[in-house]
């Protein structure tokens, strides 16, 4: 006789599940945020469980800046589309792109432009009226509010202030025609959690979380790596091959890498639980605004 | 970021298989900012190292420009998270913190303990294990000490811990300590909280939260972290009742057909027979499919999908269960309802009911009463406001699958979504008790063959008591608003047959109340039961071949056209009293109107609730311009009229 307990991760997971199977039985046309980052790998894995034998019942969305690391676009569609056979939709914003605006010069116009924007011409342009996101509340404080259930307005603008209550495993998700809903079914993980499934579940990574020796430069105490032709070398900078590896990821010229040799799952856990500075650290696009930046691009749309 | 850093360090496999065991616990955190709430939340992060640097640099640095201790460190900022909260200084929603040690792994739902947020701190209560109770110790027990237990036991928290924080400011005293114990659980020994304890804290010092406190060694419990690793849930679950309400149908080809969901409670086994609701058929358990693998068991709260040896119908909405144990399946029911919008709940108005993964739509029949948080009083109420909780009585357009809140909070708990602009408007928690329901639904079920058989149990026919008496059986209904003249009228009618020697009785509203009705109040539902009883008395009365005189408000059409189908609508006649507003206010001797004027009494008719007037009433009276003796006149002719009496 067992005691029919669940560890912390089995009962996540079977949250997440609950979530997940939710949206596709309550939504008419649901979508999954995909970024190639590890919270979208658990993400993919979660759906992948809640819907065997089938494959999940509903398409991946990447929305590709076009300054992705190369490598997260190869992981992308070597893993999610040619070995899951997951329905993979690939946003740019073309409109954009005509801008030229340079995340090294501009990152907030570009992330302005050619995610949020872009993300939401997608969503607009598929008629989404839910869309699951790979956000944790453990991330950044203004997460920690955030419904599983979000409501997004025909704008796909978030209301911190009104938001809908959230009671037991109970998730309203009425929309009207334009309304949306974000869901988050990784809201209740925290970053050693993700890891620790990874680890558990043996979940593929693309490679850039791993040390390894990479090309790169230091900027404003930041590495960032040498990913294509178009990164620019300012004059005084230097180009090293350093062992470095990847929080999160993003676009490569907004994201920074750290210098570590972890370079399996138990020494990156290791490493990010001696570490004293939290994941978002290497992150540009946070510190925009000051303390409250993220909630601003929240309000605006930025997932 | 961990207790551990030697293990992490040295060895990170052991730490990692250390960590794959961990159990995960959900609190929540009762006071307001005065209390030191957010302290206490920040100092279990800060001392149990869940924060990083930047984290806490940026914290230091906030500290100087938003902080309420003089710049110096200040561990509220770390659980304050939107702009304008901050301006604002306090906490305005429900928000989630994480935090972990090697036993365990903590979600703390962070809600405000300022009054106008009940609907808030519901929402975090509702998935938590146990509940921090925090009280100032120079204030005590306070009203909102009360309020949020009573909303802890409500929402069926099993474990509470008082802390009583502040302790440096009472110099540790003991004394003080266990005064407010005392105090504590003489209030609380009228709630339903099976365990409860109490830990003296000072949280700005961190004294007794992780580590006890050097400053009072008369305290041999644990500390606060201590007591958040070691409380035993595992016997919180429902582990009897198996319930799997279907979430989702997977059909990826012919060949597979897999209900998917989460167990509410309970365990299911491969083989084991089970019921299909609301249909009723029955099949076995064929597979208990997983992605890792197929199993042979599943229990709460796993999700699973499991595979039926037979081709069943069953679809979302659907529920699973065993044969020999099933839930309830009804459309209507009792429950304790929290309202959660600035748009008060109206009894009566179509809403949308979220119940396990089904969306009915419903009314709330009746609020039965309101319960004042503050005082845990209930009383009658018209409707509830934000932050209002109250004893609703709802019917779905269809029926349900529920148990009762208290056996299972998974299939006893609904959310109330408004129709328009779907919003989550009100959350329910189904009640055990459903007595009070199955009177009010008594007219639904009294079929018609079953009221008349009562006649047939007589051995003399009415033909011999039309004879005996002299009379043709009939009731006639007085009806009007309170101070019309019905009960006068209806006595001088009674006098008035009486003396030519006619057998009649008298029933009027108040005497019903004071006996066989004793138990009812004056809502619309009971207004309705308590004239449906009435009528069977009526009916009594004329099958015994007396005619009845009946005096009652009886402010409802369809409820009146009840009563005439009951009685026999042939032998049933409606004399409809009036009287001027001033001239019935002068008869009311007991001050009900001015009582309902000034809101006193809800549900009453014509000030705070409706009367309808007799829509073909056989005669109307206007008492304030007739005599009695003229409306007695009046009536005997009617009666003469139907042929009741020559």
């Amino acid at each position: 006789m067992s005691s029919y307990q669940l560890t912390h991760l089995k009962q996540l997971e079977s949250e997440s599940i609950h979530i997940i199977r939710e949206v596709a039985a309550e939504f008419k046309n649901p979508v999954m945020l995909y970024s190639v980052g590890k919270d979208s790998a658990v993400m993919t894995h979660l759906a992948l469980k809640a819907f065997y034998p089938d494959k999940p019942p509903f398409p991946f969305l990447h929305v590709d800046t076009t300054w992705k690391f190369r490598e997260m676009i190869a992981f992308r569609d070597n893993y999610v589309k040619n070995e899951l056979g997951i329905e993979l939709l690939v946003h740019i914003n073309h409109e954009g792109l005509k801008l030229n605006i340079s995340p090294f010069e501009n990152s907030e116009k570009h992330t302005e432009v050619m995610k949020t924007d872009s993300l939401k011409m997608a969503l607009n342009k598929y008629g989404f009226d839910a869309a699951f996101g790979g956000a944790r509340r453990d991330e950044e404080k203004s997460r920690a509010k955030e419904r599983v259930f979000s409501f997004r307005d025909k704008f796909h603008r978030w209301d911190p202030k009104n938001q809908r209550p959230e009671l037991w495993n109970l998730y309203n998700a009425k929309v009207n025609p334009g309304e949306s809903i974000r869901v988050f079914p990784l809201s209740n993980w925290t970053e050693l959690d993700v890891w620790q499934y990874i680890y558990l579940e043996n979940i593929p990574l693309p490679d850039l979380y791993f040390a390894k020796p990479r090309k790169c430069v230091n900027r404003n105490g930041i590495w960032l790596q040498v990913n294509d032709d178009r990164m620019t070398i300012n004059p005084g900078e230097v180009v090293e091959d350093k062992m470095i590896r990847f929080r999160t990821l993003g676009c490569y010229p907004l994201t920074g890498g750290v210098e570590s040799t972890a370079s399996t799952l138990p020494e990156i856990i290791q490493e990010m639980l001696l570490t004293k500075t939290s994941e978002r650290q290497g992150r540009v696009i946070d510190k925009d605004g000051g303390g409250a930046g993220m909630e601003l691009k929240k309000i605006q749309g930025y997932f | 970021m961990s207790h551990q850093s030697e293990l992490i360090a040295e060895d990170i496999l052991a730490y990692l298989e250390q960590h794959e065991k961990k159990e995960l616990l959900r609190f929540i955190t009762c006071g307001s900012v005065d209390d030191g709430k957010s302290t206490l939340i920040g100092r279990l992060l800060y001392d149990s190292k869940m924060l990083y640097e930047d984290q806490l640099s940026q914290l230091e640095s906030e500290s100087k420009t938003h902080g309420t201790v003089g710049g110096a460190f200040d561990p509220a900022l770390v659980t304050d998270g939107l702009r304008a909260e901050r301006e604002q200084g306090i906490t305005i929603d429900v928000a989630y913190r994480y935090f972990s040690t090697a036993k365990r792994k903590f979600i703390i739902a962070d809600t405000p303990g300022h009054e106008q947020y009940t609907r808030n701190m519901v929402t975090g209560a509702s998935t938590a294990d146990l509940a921090i109770i925090l009280i100032d110790a120079r204030q005590g027990v306070l009203t909102q000490t009360k309020r949020h237990s009573f909303i802890v036991s409500l929402l069926g928290i099993r474990h509470v811990v008082v802390t009583i924080n502040k302790m440096d400011l009472v110099g540790f005293s003991q004394k003080r300590f266990d005064e407010i114990c005392e105090d504590y659980r003489a209030f609380a020994s009228r709630l339903e909280l099976p365990d409860v304890h109490f830990i003296p804290i000072a949280a700005l010092h961190g004294d007794n939260l992780v580590d006890a406190s050097p400053n009072m060694p008369w305290y041999k419990g644990s500390t606060l972290m201590n007591m958040l690793e070691s409380v035993y849930i595992g016997s919180d679950r429902n582990l009897v009742d198996f319930r799997l309400p279907v979430q989702y149908v997977n059909r990826p080809n012919l060949d597979f057909r897999g209900f998917c969901g989460t167990l509410s409670s309970g365990v299911v086994r491969t083989g084991e027979e089970v019921m299909i609701l609301p249909s009723k058929r029955t099949s076995r358990v064929k597979r208990i499919v997983t992605f890792d693998g197929d199993q042979s068991e599943a229990f709460a709260p796993q999700s699973v999908t499991l595979v039926l040896e037979d081709e069943v119908d069953c679809s979302r909405g659907d529920m699973i269960v065993k044969p020999g144990n099933v839930p309830k399946l009804q459309n209507s029911f009792d429950a304790t309802v929290v309202w959660m919008n600035a748009d008060a709940m109206i009894p009566g108005k179509t809403y949308l009911f979220k119940h396990t993964s089904q969306t009915v739509s419903g009314q709330i029949d009746s609020l039965r009463y309101r319960v004042d948080v503050n005082t845990l009083r209930s009383s009658p109420a018209p409707d509830l406001q934000l932050n209002e909780i109250g004893r609703c009585s709802i019917t779905l357009s269809q029926p349900i699958f529920f148990d009762s809140y208290a056996r299972n909070r998974s299939t006893g708990s609904f959310i109330i979504i408004d129709r328009i602009t779907n919003a989550t408007v009100g959350a329910g928690m189904i009640s055990d008790r459903d007595s009070a329901k199955s009177t009010v639904a008594a007219w639904e079920t009294n079929d018609k063959t079953s009221s008349d058989s009562a006649s047939s149990v007589s051995s003399v026919t009415s033909e011999e008591r039309v004879a005996r008496f002299g009379q043709s059986p009939a009731t006639v209904l007085f009806a009007g608003l309170t101070g019309s003249g019905k009960t006068t009228i209806a006595n001088a009618v009674e006098r008035k047959l009486f003396d030519s020697g006619r057998a009649v009785a008298v029933i009027d509203g108040e005497m019903m109340r004071r006996g066989v009705n004793r138990d009812l109040g004056f809502t619309v539902e009971e207004r309705s039961e308590n004239l449906r009883r009435s009528a069977h008395i009526a009916k009594i009365i004329n099958d015994n071949g007396l005619i009845c005189l009946a005096a009652f408000n009886a402010p409802n059409q369809t409820v009146r056209d009840r009563v005439a189908d009951l009685i026999g609508k042939d032998r049933f006649f409606v004399v409809h009293c009036v009287a001027d507003e001033k001239t019935r206010k002068e008869r009311d001797e007991k001050g009900h109107y001015a009582k309902a004027e000034a809101g006193e009494l809800p549900n009453f008719p014509g000030v705070t609730a409706i009367y309808e007037d007799p829509t073909s009433p056989d005669l109307v009276l206007d008492t304030s311009k007739k005599s009695i003796a003229e409306c007695v006149e009046e009536v005997v002719e009617m009666l003469k009229a139907k042929k009741v009496v020559k």
